[in-house]
């Protein structure tokens, strides 16, 4: 089956200011993906692009299999909700999700069906008469999703769609648009700088810098196996912790790390490539981290000093020095430790990720 | 591949034709008209436009006619006085109208309405409120002040001071709304954090609210400054350019020329000197605020 | 004991306030002292035009008139002469009543419409064309009175209505542009780009979304109009004939005319008369004529 949407190549600069740099994207019928990076990053660049609303530099895109690459936002078949939602003020609910239609010259009575239609789904239809400034932040999103429903189109194109919400609303909210892609089977393209709606909502994940894709992957594949140190590091909460040593191979061909804290076998570790000997830098997560007594059974060992306690409830994240090196370990929210103890910590290499001192790719 | 490309020419046509205005009015009425009037000013055109090439001559003529030095004159003073005494007194009522005072919205309805009215009228009632036969200088001296002198109608000496007077009550309102738009605009915090450090108000004026609002000042200067050079009104109501060629200014000397005195040469030339002046203020403001933006 | 009675003791609720303090004096004995000096000719003009001319000779401009006429006002509405013409300013009221509605309506539909284009719909080269206008609006007019001149003559509009509505559409363009522009970017891009998914064209957008977001705007650039333009002298008495003649240029020839006895009280009625158009904008409309001419300062 055709991807629902194909970017090949894409271009665009403004003026002398590269913005996405040669960009290639395939998005499957019916997945949900999620557009990820700090900001200025291009994501949101690209999701205009998608929808007609910025024309690109070079490039071409295809949204069914068709070519539109010059053709009208209306005309791409597809529906975008924006982080402010953008309703039209002065009409009403109905208004605003009648608009587009009307502009497509549909009939009355197929307009009348397909608002009541799209009113039952996000059950706004109590809301239908009011108009935007008499709505709750969330109802207004949901007129917002609205609009694109009522379009009937394949893709859904959201910029950001939760930012503007508070926390309780925002994990609502992001569950009801899960639900939304289930029943739909849209294809859905989702701009986000939030983590943990990218990693909940996404069948694949892109992240993106400097205008190109980094890591086109499941969120599994890059919480566990990204791709290079950037990734690594923009993944997770806190950040995943990094060791600068090198690697070396022994006489039988097991590779070995070596930094300032000793040498410890890599045995276990899944290279991408068969290894080499270099610089490298040693990943690991905060949570993949073993302290305390639990850690003598673990292939690598390290002595710490505990420099600082965050308890957050659930868990409590310490932050230990390792020499000069500062690490996070996530330990059990029961945990008494406080700042000055020693505390020796380990973990196993099948866990790591090593990364090229000077390219910062995967090894 | 889709068909063809669109031709770009036409992509956004409508929002091109809605522009056609605003081009025609940029191309051919402000770029077109002010070359043609800079050029026409190196021509002998007397009652017409006629294209005889005379170099400088219409320059040379202007710089030693004496009504066109008078002309200069005056605009620099009453320039830079109505600058100076403008921007004090302004910036002085803003600062009172920014005490969290009460009834702000009547002073500055009392302040700002002449700048409502047109200078034609401004022009009239000064030349009635300062008439030496029954204004100011009529009454003072009915009041036992028999030695009061100030006719600045009939004095040619001080004419000029007159008009500065009526452009005063005109225009300060416009300086004393903008400037406090200025002072509205600065973070309160900074208020807060010198009533906490102690430091006297008018203290935290000059030292930080003014160097605070150099932009405001900047934007305000430039704009009054362009506005000053085309002042023409005010002196046809209030001094018709007298008395004698007292209060005369560049502006009038061109409407003179162009339409009365049918020398059209010597009116091209004078305009375009007024196009130097403000060249001259406008210029490195623009480059100032908008270049740097661009790079920024 | 003692350390606890003196904490109840002392200062308690509400700061007291005093209000003649020296500050307060000082500002508003300021702010009333500048109110008076600025009403002074307000008062003079009323107080003179209510005068009979014999009460003028004999005293003083700013004493309010014993006894009360409105001669001076129904003279000058009505019989005042300018030339040979003794119809009064009723004539220029009228002339300016033509000039300011059509030129307020064109001025403003041209550059809403200009501003939403520029705002919205960046093409190539707006910028700069919208650069140059904006230079425009510095230009002194000066420099551009006779090419004007010699462009209307071409179309067959000098010393016509039409001409000087054009004229002032010309000249009220690049302060309305760089207003309706600067409101139009203010508003939410993802608006508009909403209403574009929504298979919303350029007019459309204009209409169904733009301008029932933009009264206010709106009625700013009116005020500014209607002021700028019926304050207007130096282009009417340019572009127009003698009995097409705005209300200012037919005003100042009244008053400044040298023929016949100077009435005082009559120039005053009819000074009063040509300023009242404005005054009333500016009393009734109030914050949005400080927001206009903030924005309008440009004009110059």
């Amino acid at each position: 089956m055709d991807p629902s949407i194909s970017i090949k190549d894409l271009n665009l600069s403004f003026g002398a200011v590269e913005v996405i740099n040669d960009l290639n994207l395939d998005v499957g019928q019916g997945e949900f993906l999620v557009l990820l990076g700090s900001s200025g990053c291009g994501k949101s660049t690209l999701l205009n692009c998608i929808a007609g609303l910025l024309d690109v530099s070079d490039g071409q895109i295809f949204i069914q299999g068709k070519n539109v690459t010059w053709e009208e936002p209306s005309k791409r078949g597809i529906g975008m909700v924006f982080q402010s939602y953008a309703l039209y003020p002065q009409m009403t609910v109905e208004g605003n999700l009648s608009f587009g239609l009307k502009n497509a010259g549909f009939s009355k009575a197929e307009v009348a069906e397909r608002v009541a239609n799209a009113a039952r789904i996000l059950q706004i239809e109590p809301l239908l008469k009011r108009k935007p400034a008499a709505l709750s932040g969330g109802q207004r999103q949901r007129v917002a999703i609205g609009r694109a429903l009522v379009r009937d189109v394949d893709v859904f194109l959201f910029d950001e769609p939760l930012s503007n919400l508070d926390a309780k609303l925002r994990t609502d909210l992001r569950a009801e648009i899960k639900e939304l892609h289930q029943t739909l089977h849209n294809t859905m393209i989702y701009v986000t700088h939030d983590q943990i709606e990218a990693m909940t909502l996404a069948d694949r994940i892109a992240i993106m810098r400097g205008g190109q894709i980094l890591q086109l992957d499941s969120p599994k594949e890059i919480y566990n196996r990204p791709n290079c140190k950037y990734v690594a590091d923009f993944i997770g909460s806190p950040s995943m912790n990094f060791l600068d040593g090198a690697i070396s191979l022994e006489a039988d061909g097991t590779p070995t790390f070596t930094c300032g804290s000793g040498t410890f076998s890599l045995e276990g570790y899944v290279f991408d490539d068969a290894p080499a000997a270099g610089g490298a830098w040693l990943g690991i997560r905060p949570e993949h981290i073993a302290s305390g007594e639990a850690a003598a059974s673990r292939a690598i060992q390290l002595q710490s000093k505990v420099r600082l306690v965050e308890p957050l409830g659930s868990d409590t994240l310490v932050r230990v020095m390792v020499g000069e090196q500062s690490f996070w370990v996530r330990m059990d929210g029961r945990t008494d430790i406080t700042e000055g103890d020693p505390l020796p910590i380990g973990f196993n290499p099948v866990r790591c990720n090593l990364f090229d001192t000077k390219t910062e790719i995967r090894l | 591949m889709a068909a063809s490309r669109p031709n770009r020419l036409f992509r956004n046509l409508s929002a091109k034709i809605a522009a056609i205005p605003m081009i025609l009015t940029a191309l051919v009425v402000f770029v077109g008209g002010t070359v043609w009037t800079v050029a026409y000013s190196f021509t002998s055109s007397k009652m017409l436009p006629k294209w005889k090439f005379v170099g400088l001559d219409q320059y040379e003529r202007l710089w030693e006619t004496r009504r066109w030095m008078v002309s200069i004159e005056n605009l620099m003073i009453y320039g830079i006085c109505m600058l100076i005494f403008s921007f004090v007194i302004g910036f002085i009522l803003a600062a009172l109208m920014d005490q969290k005072i009460r009834f702000e919205s009547t002073f500055r309805t009392i302040i700002l309405y002449p700048y409502a009215l047109s200078f034609i009228v401004t022009g009239l009632v000064w030349q009635w409120v300062l008439n030496p036969e029954f204004g100011v200088q009529h009454i003072l001296r009915s009041l036992g002040w028999e030695s009061f002198n100030f006719d600045p109608l009939y004095n040619a000496d001080i004419a000029i001071f007159g008009v500065l007077i009526a452009g005063l009550w005109q225009g300060t309102g416009l300086i004393m709304v903008l400037m406090l738009a200025g002072l509205r605009g600065i973070d309160q915090e900074i208020w807060k954090a010198t009533r906490v450090d102690g430091i006297p108000a008018w203290k935290t004026y000059i030292f930080i609210v003014i160097p605070m609002m150099r932009p405001v000042f900047i934007t305000t200067l430039v704009l009054v400054a362009a506005a000053i050079v085309k002042v023409y009104d005010l002196i046809v109501a209030q001094t018709g350019g007298g008395p004698g060629i007292a209060t005369e200014m560049p502006a009038k000397y061109v409407y003179d020329y162009m339409f009365g005195g049918q020398n059209l040469g010597q009116g091209f030339a004078a305009s375009t000197m007024m196009l130097l002046a403000v060249l001259i203020v406008v210029v490195p403001w623009a480059y100032m605020e908008f270049g740097s933006k661009k790079r920024g | 004991m003692a350390d606890v009675t003196s904490t109840l003791v002392g200062p308690r609720g509400p700061k007291p306030r005093k209000i003649l303090t020296r500050n307060n004096i000082m500002i508003y004995g300021t702010l009333i002292i500048v109110s008076l000096y600025y009403l002074l000719p307000l008062w003079v003009m009323v107080m003179t035009s209510l005068k009979g001319m014999p009460e003028i000779r004999m005293g003083n401009i700013f004493a309010p008139p014993l006894e009360i006429t409105f001669e001076p006002w129904v003279k000058a509405w009505s019989e005042a002469c300018t030339g040979l013409n003794c119809d009064g300013l009723s004539r220029g009221f009228w002339n300016s009543v033509r000039i300011t509605v059509p030129s307020v309506i064109v001025s403003i539909a041209i550059a809403s419409v200009n501003g939403y284009a520029l705002a919205n719909w960046r093409f190539r080269g707006a910028d700069t064309f919208f650069t140059i206008l904006i230079f425009g609006a510095f230009i002194p007019y000066q420099v551009m009175l006779y090419p004007i001149v010699i462009l209307l003559r071409e179309m067959g509009l000098y010393g016509s209505l039409t001409g000087l509505i054009m004229v002032h559409s010309i000249f009220g363009m690049p302060i309305l542009t760089l207003l309706f522009r600067n409101y139009f970017s203010s508003l939410p891009e993802e608006l508009f780009k909403a209403a574009r998914v929504d298979g919303a064209g350029f007019w459309r957008i204009y209409f169904q979304i733009m301008l029932p977001m933009s009264l206010p705007i709106f009625v700013v650039a009116m005020i500014l109009q209607v002021t700028g333009i019926w304050n207007d002298f130096l282009f009417g008495v340019i572009y127009t004939k003698p009995d097409l003649y705005p209300m200012t240029v037919q005003l100042n020839n009244i008053v400044n005319s040298v023929q016949g006895v100077k009435e005082y009280n009559v120039n005053m009625a009819a000074t009063l008369l040509t300023g009242l158009v404005p005054l009333f904008i500016y009393f009734v409309s109030g914050k949005l004529f400080v927001r206009g001419i903030a924005a309008g300062a440009v004009k110059g």
